[in-house]
């Protein structure tokens, strides 16, 4: 029997074969690296900026200083007070929200409802709403909640209750996909355990499916919360001020928002105004690491222990 | 049951809200102003507070475009390459940095990159590009392409690199089986059997960065014009919407109905990508057993 003739392109030994190969896994180094370099520029750049505007002061007596002063018309006296407290309400009145309706719909997809057309439509109704522009909830929050289509009586104008509605609308389909993740990861033998002990649907779902998906939701929710806490666009649309003199005294109080603050520091052409800016960037992405290595360490325990 | 029925039809109402109010504002301005949609659309001419207000939105979605593109052009190839390098090339504990930290990036608010593009890029490209001749203005649309284009590619390569890596490692053993290198095996089996999920993550991304607002703001400014020129100020039509509330215009008037026509438009076109995203990726998914 003779051999097959070799096709013509059939060369194992060309030299390009092995060139390519390390140029292209170079590149790909190379491209995951920029991550990790946009990373440390920005965060190098924004401390910069902050040491710039502290003129021989420390930074953490600049930020300290930031933190407790209000709006002010002079850079050197003006801060974050207002925007931080507001920040914290609207976080507050978000979770209050968003917390209990998000795992609520989570819970009746995914122990509820059986694969059907309900579920189907519900399911890809979250999906695109996870996709909508949050400038668009800002619309949604500006005719729906600040003037509620001009009834003058029902609409809650700009105040904080406006401004946690919408972020609390716009971070729910985020919270109502990972709770659902958590879950799945809930095996279904406990499901069935529980049932054959005579345990009604929502005993299952109180006792046993909810506190072993805990963990899971806790850091979805955690994560979600942090997302509400740095959009700025919407917050714009329904009316958190720009100047704001008073703290808020409770959710029907104006308001304005860390990261409004920043906005409006930024728009400035003032430099020392930019150095402002960058202070209360400092304060939000020490705020938002906060959250985000709480669910690190909730992930990460929860890991272990299921392990072992 | 209740309850949870409610919750989940929240979200439902969410989406007819949305709709209802957007469209109904939408009408409200088509009638207060009399243009036809074609004019809305195709009109080149934005000016609000002219005597009669002509609202051609054409300038905003030739500046939404152009945001597109240009961080399209930065993020997609960085977002793949990273995606196959952390599915095929990186050791393990890299990979164990790499992933939070790229997920880290993309928990960033936005303000922060448009800050960023403000106090670092627009300097940078000044710097880079005067001394040839070029004139950069201080709002300008490449550094917002520039800053948009980082800010989506965690987007792309978490969501290519969990595609590649569920790729079954049986397919990359018969290839590298039959000698192949892992160039090849990267190239020409992983990467086409992940296609869909690569695929739609590019959409979402380009949807991403069209709904971008604060970055753009900030960094492009708000001048709406039609221009090939990178290095002017362009206005998008999120943008326009900030612009348009933090303005003068009182509740009723065409000028304010107008940020609802335009969010009509940014709703649609993004509601649409995601749609075509989703079936990409169902459609075309490579199931294996």
């Amino acid at each position: 029997m003779t051999p097959a003739p070799l096709s013509p392109s059939y060369e194992p030994e060309r030299q390009s074969r092995r060139i390519l190969g390390p140029i292209f896994g170079l590149a790909c180094l190379v491209a995951t690296s920029t991550g990790v370099v946009v990373l440390s520029i920005l965060l190098g750049a924004v401390v910069a900026a902050v040491i710039r505007g502290s003129q021989g002061g420390s930074v953490l007596g600049t930020l300290g200083h930031l933190l407790t002063s209000m709006q002010s018309s002079t850079p050197e006296s003006a801060g974050f007070r207002a925007g931080v407290v507001g920040s914290l309400w609207l976080l507050g009145l978000v979770a209050a929200f968003s917390i209990p309706v998000g795992i609520g719909a989570a819970v009746f997809l995914e122990e509820y409802v059986s694969a059907g057309r309900i579920r189907r439509i519900i399911q890809l109704n979250i999906a695109n709403l996870a996709g909508v522009p949050s400038i668009v909830y800002g619309i949604l929050g500006l005719a729906l909640f600040v003037r509620a289509f001009g009834y003058k009586n029902l609409a809650f104008g700009p105040t904080l209750w406006a401004g946690g509605l919408t972020l609390g609308l716009l971070i729910l389909p985020v919270i109502v996909i990972a709770t659902q993740e958590a879950l799945r990861t809930v095996p279904n033998s406990l499901r069935q355990a529980a049932m054959a002990l005579g345990a009604s649907r929502w005993q299952v779902v109180r006792d046993h499916v909810l506190p072993s998906a805990l963990p899971g939701i806790l850091t979805g929710v955690i994560l979600a919360l942090s997302r509400a806490i740095g959009e700025t666009a919407p917050l714009l649309m329904v009316g958190a001020a720009g100047s704001i003199l008073r703290l808020p005294k409770g959710p029907s109080s104006r308001y304005t928002a860390l990261p409004v603050e920043i906005y409006n520091y930024a728009k400035e052409p003032d430099p020392k105004y930019q150095a402002v800016a960058a202070g209360g960037i400092l304060l939000l992405l020490a705020l938002l690491l906060t959250m985000n290595a709480t669910a690190i360490v909730i992930r990460n325990r929860y890991a272990r222990s299921s392990r072992g | 049951m209740a309850f949870l029925f409610g919750c989940a039809a929240i979200t439902v109402i969410t989406t007819a809200g949305i709709v209802l109010v957007l469209g109904s504002e939408t009408i409200h301005f088509f009638r207060a102003t009399g243009e036809s949609i074609l004019e809305f659309i195709c009109g080149t001419q934005l000016e609000p507070e002219a005597v009669p207000p002509r609202f051609g939105i054409l300038p905003l979605i030739w500046g939404t475009m152009l945001i597109a593109i240009g961080s399209s052009l930065i993020a997609l190839p960085i977002g793949l390459l990273s995606a196959i390098y952390l599915s095929e090339y990186a050791p393990r504990k890299l990979r164990a940095v790499l992933k939070p930290t790229l997920e880290l990036l993309a928990g960033i608010p936005t303000i922060v990159y448009g800050y960023l593009a403000l106090l670092l890029v627009t300097p940078a490209l000044k710097g880079i590009l005067e001394p040839i001749g070029l004139q950069v203005e201080t709002f300008n649309a490449l550094s917002a392409c520039i800053v948009v284009g980082v800010m989506i590619i965690p987007m792309v390569s978490s969501l290519s690199e969990d595609v590649l890596s569920a790729v079954p490692r049986g397919l990359r053993e018969a290839a590298y089986g039959l000698g192949a290198t892992k160039f090849e095996v990267s190239t020409r089996i992983v990467l086409p059997a992940g296609l869909s999920g690569v695929v739609s993550s590019f959409i979402l991304a380009i949807s991403r960065a069209i709904g971008e607002t604060m970055a753009v703001v900030l960094a492009a400014g708000l001048r709406p014009q039609l221009t090939f020129n990178p290095l002017t100020s362009i206005e998008t039509m999120t943008a326009y919407i900030v612009g348009v509330t933090s303005g003068e215009a009182s509740a009723g008037s065409p000028e304010y109905l107008s940020l609802f026509a335009v969010g009509m438009a940014l709703f649609v076109i993004t509601l649409t990508l995601n749609v075509i995203s989703g079936f990409v990726l169902r459609r075309y998914r490579e199931v294996y057993q």
